[in-house]
């Protein structure tokens, strides 16, 4: 499969799975089911130092981590989260997924808890979909999807069985959101016109503080 | 910056000044302008804003959507190198493990230091401010007034460039005329929220910030600035002629490559290099000042980091700009059989009576702002309204609880999307998704606004630094160990703060979401974030009208060691609401003017 970004290459996947499992071994058996739920091998973080005035993609700084699978379901779950809208691209189409793969790469402690919500709830999702279609996330049909995602976006109203699939989908949800309005169609979607240089600054338009009762 | 090697240092300057951000600035401009042949030295490595500011990156282009990270912590772009709460190498330690007792210390370690990152708030502290014990019988009066500092605010403030009005408030002093650049107009949350905070008798003014709404005028200032000194005039105009003003766009916090907003890097230090009287060295991180048997300040000891080497500088005079904490740590590093204590540190009082500003914040929804028209919020790349401290009288007559003031900073709209961003939704949406998320995060982007306190903090016994008997740096050099305790006068004010903005949700239909992260304050419960959360570390070296009773004198000047000065921030003896970078910046000048005369005098 081809990617846009670099990805953990196969000799550094094993070797960190021999590190994780060994680790495991001594911290937490259960997990030795799901050694790709151990924290991110080893990488490093950007520093305290880096160039700030150029442009970064996932990848840039650590290894994406994501199996070829697991990417795939988490396209798919892109796509229904924020699907294309007239010629504006889906979440999917903008590679927000490779964003995703980059958070729950981190080396950083904020992420670790979400690369495990992350990656056990992609299992979780094809798991359900398997016990309900017999077929993977991605590839099930409009109102199967529908059927599914209608299900878990809600976490209070979400039944007990699907309580741990309603929470990754919050995550996830989140993650989408967060990459997608901060591309630039996304940003334009939601409404940011900002950063460009202005000769000068004037202010909310009328239009705006007559909405607000300011005028 | 054109910088200098270790080698290249010479043996007969005038001044040595060590740190470089807002106080070492300052103190470098206003001596080298004046003539005196002065050596910088500082931590960091060389930084130049207009080469390596990140001016239109969007967090789309930044590693995790630029977010705040161990490594960033105010986010990717933000301008802070080698820095934050924790330097790699260079650890401080607490005496209690109790949060609520510990202090935060936040550093930077390049030129220029935590000039490159702040909010450009320029409050001037007022007449109460100076003689707060006169006034109320707490903690400590400057041994100077307003008024005798009033003239070096005004000269700062045109140097460096302040937008703000003159509202004639209590306490809130106006500048001269012809000093303040005009405030940008209020954004439109800023104008709802001003609109309900007024009908609860709350004020909204424009804030005074470090950032210039138009050019300045380079055939005005520099005149008023450095009257009777025509080489200085020019350099200024020079110097003023080549910084443009804000074109509204791109947060301050990132550093600004056309000059438009202050950091030491693109105002102070391009001058004073200029004169051809300053000499600066970058990776010198300086270790302890030195004696000559006459007990005088003749120089420092640094380790060049880029070679690994103690290094020695010489000089008439020596100056601390390092920051509070970090001056403090020289002092009681540069120990000898004089002062065993720690050098200037005959009082005893050097590490004592350190001081951040109170901090507490809230967040909320307001649903008047759902699905305003698309507009452009960026504006000055930070607040353009504030809230002054109104309740003098309340508080004299003993109605509050808590003894000083602060002001309110708040703001919210509609800058650019960032990490977070359409995050949180299901609260309000019931879960949507697909096209209904799109519509949701378009209706709810700009209606979340925050209120932050930031109040003035007493001086007291229990908040203070000493060296760690064991720990040391890499370098080698021990480190400071802090202690930290809040009095019931800042947690009161803190539970204050909370209510008021609480009031101020309710009356704009507002609800509010939430506090700062736990990990920032005290405990789950408290609203007061833990001590130096704000960034605003005082104290530590107190001046004062009696050498028993302080560390300095109205100079800036220590005690024991008469040509030893400290102009950042360790000798306030008290810590106004009021951001403290304008009244360090303003006292620094003030010091640097008594160094200038007593170099003429043949004091030293």
């Amino acid at each position: 499969m081809n990617h846009d970004y670099p990805r953990l290459d196969r000799r550094a996947a094993i070797k960190w799975m021999l590190a994780a499992t060994a680790t495991l071994a001594v911290t937490d058996r259960h997990a030795l089911a799901a050694p790709a739920l151990a924290a991110a091998p080893g990488a490093q973080g950007y520093g305290t130092d880096a160039l700030l005035n150029q442009e970064y993609k996932p990848g840039a700084f650590w290894p994406l981590t994501m199996t070829d699978a697991q990417r795939r379901t988490a396209a798919a779950l892109c796509a229904v989260i924020i699907p294309a809208e007239g010629s504006i691209p889906s979440a999917a189409d903008l590679h927000v997924h490779d964003f995703i793969d980059e958070w729950i790469s981190s080396p950083y402690p904020d992420q670790k808890g979400d690369r495990e919500i992350v990656l056990s709830g992609l299992t979780w999702i094809n798991t359900e979909t398997q016990r309900r279609y017999g077929k993977d996330f991605a590839d099930l049909d409009h109102a199967q999807t529908t059927a599914v995602c209608d299900d878990l976006c809600h976490a209070p109203d979400a039944k007990p069985e699907h309580a741990e699939g309603a929470k990754f989908f919050a995550k996830f949800r989140d993650l989408t959101a967060s990459g997608f309005f901060t591309t630039p169609e996304g940003m334009k979607d939601i409404g940011y016109v900002g950063n460009m240089p202005l000769a000068e600054f004037k202010g909310p338009p009328p239009e705006v503080l007559a909405k607000l009762g300011l005028v | 910056m054109p910088i200098i090697s270790s080698a290249q240092v010479k043996s007969d300057y005038d001044v040595i000044v060590v740190g470089s951000g807002a106080a070492g600035g300052q103190t470098a401009y206003t001596l080298t302008m004046e003539g005196a042949k002065v050596l910088m030295l500082e931590a960091g490595r060389d930084y130049d804003p207009v080469k390596e500011t990140p001016m239109f990156q969007t967090n789309g282009q930044a590693p995790l959507r630029g977010t705040a990270t161990p490594d960033k912590p105010f986010g990717f772009h933000d301008a802070t190198i080698d820095g934050g709460w924790q330097v790699p190498g260079e650890p401080y330690t607490q005496a209690s493990e109790d949060p609520a007792k510990q202090f935060e210390w936040w550093r930077s370690r390049m030129l220029g230091g935590r000039t490159n990152h702040w909010a450009r708030h320029s409050l001037r502290n007022g007449p109460y401010d100076f003689k707060a014990y006169s006034r109320d019988g707490l903690g400590f009066d400057w041994p100077f007034t307003y008024e005798e500092l009033a003239p070096y605010y005004d000269k700062v403030e045109m140097l460096i460039g302040v937008y703000g009005d003159n509202d004639g408030l209590e306490n809130t002093p106006d500048s001269s005329p012809g000093v303040l650049q005009p405030p940008p107009v209020a954004r439109a949350s800023e104008r709802y929220a001003k609109k309900h905070m007024n009908t609860l008798g709350v004020p909204v003014v424009a804030i005074h910030r470090a950032v210039l709404t138009q050019r300045q005028d380079p055939a005005v200032l520099p005149q008023k600035i450095h009257p009777g000194n025509a080489k200085a005039q020019k350099i200024l105009a020079q110097s003023m002629s080549e910084r443009a003003a804000c074109f509204w766009a791109t947060l301050c916090g990132r550093g600004c490559s056309i000059r438009a907003n202050y950091q030491s890097t693109t105002v102070h230090l391009p001058p004073a290099l200029a004169t051809g009287n300053l000499d600066l060295v970058t990776n010198a991180m300086v270790r302890e000042v030195t004696l000559n048997a006459k007990g005088r300040a003749d120089g420092v000891v640094y380790i060049d980091k880029t070679t690994g080497k103690e290094c020695r500088a010489k000089a008439r005079v020596v100056v601390l700009a390092a920051s509070g904490c970090e001056t403090v740590r020289l002092l009681l590093n540069s120990k000898s059989a004089q002062f065993p204590q720690g050098l200037a540190n005959t009082s005893g009082l050097v590490g004592k009576y350190v001081m951040d500003t109170v901090g507490a914040s809230l967040s909320a929804q307001i649903p008047a702002l759902e699905g305003l028209p698309p507009h452009n919020e960026d504006g000055a790349g930070g607040a353009h309204v504030y809230t002054p401290w109104w309740l003098y009288k309340e508080q004299l007559a003993g109605k509050l609880g808590f003894a000083r003031g602060y002001h309110i900073e708040f703001g919210g709209g509609r800058g650019m999307p960032g990490m977070g961003a359409g995050n949180g939704l299901q609260n309000y949406t019931r879960g949507s998704y697909g096209l209904k998320l799109k519509e949701d995060a378009r209706r709810y982007y700009g209606s979340f606004m925050y209120f932050s306190g930031r109040g003035e903090m007493i001086p007291n016994e229990g908040s203070f630094c000493e060296l760690d008997p064991v720990v040391k740096d890499k370098f080698g050099i021990p480190v400071l160990r802090f202690s930290w305790q809040w009095s019931d006068h800042e947690i009161n004010q803190a539970e204050h703060m909370e209510k008021t903005f609480t009031s101020i949700v309710a009356a704009m239909g507002g609800k509010v979401l939430g506090r700062n992260a736990s990990r920032r304050r005290i405990s789950e419960k408290a609203a007061i974030e833990k001590g130096g959360r704000v960034i605003h570390e005082v104290g530590g070296a107190i001046m004062g009208a009696e050498a028993k009773k302080s560390v300095t004198n109205q100079w800036c000047q220590t005690w024991d060691v008469p040509n030893l000065y400290l102009t950042d921030g360790a000798p306030f003896p008290g810590n106004a609401d009021k951001n403290p970078t304008l009244t360090i910046m303003a006292v620094a000048w003030r010091a640097s003017e008594h160094i200038l005369a007593e170099m003429k005098k043949g004091s030293f």
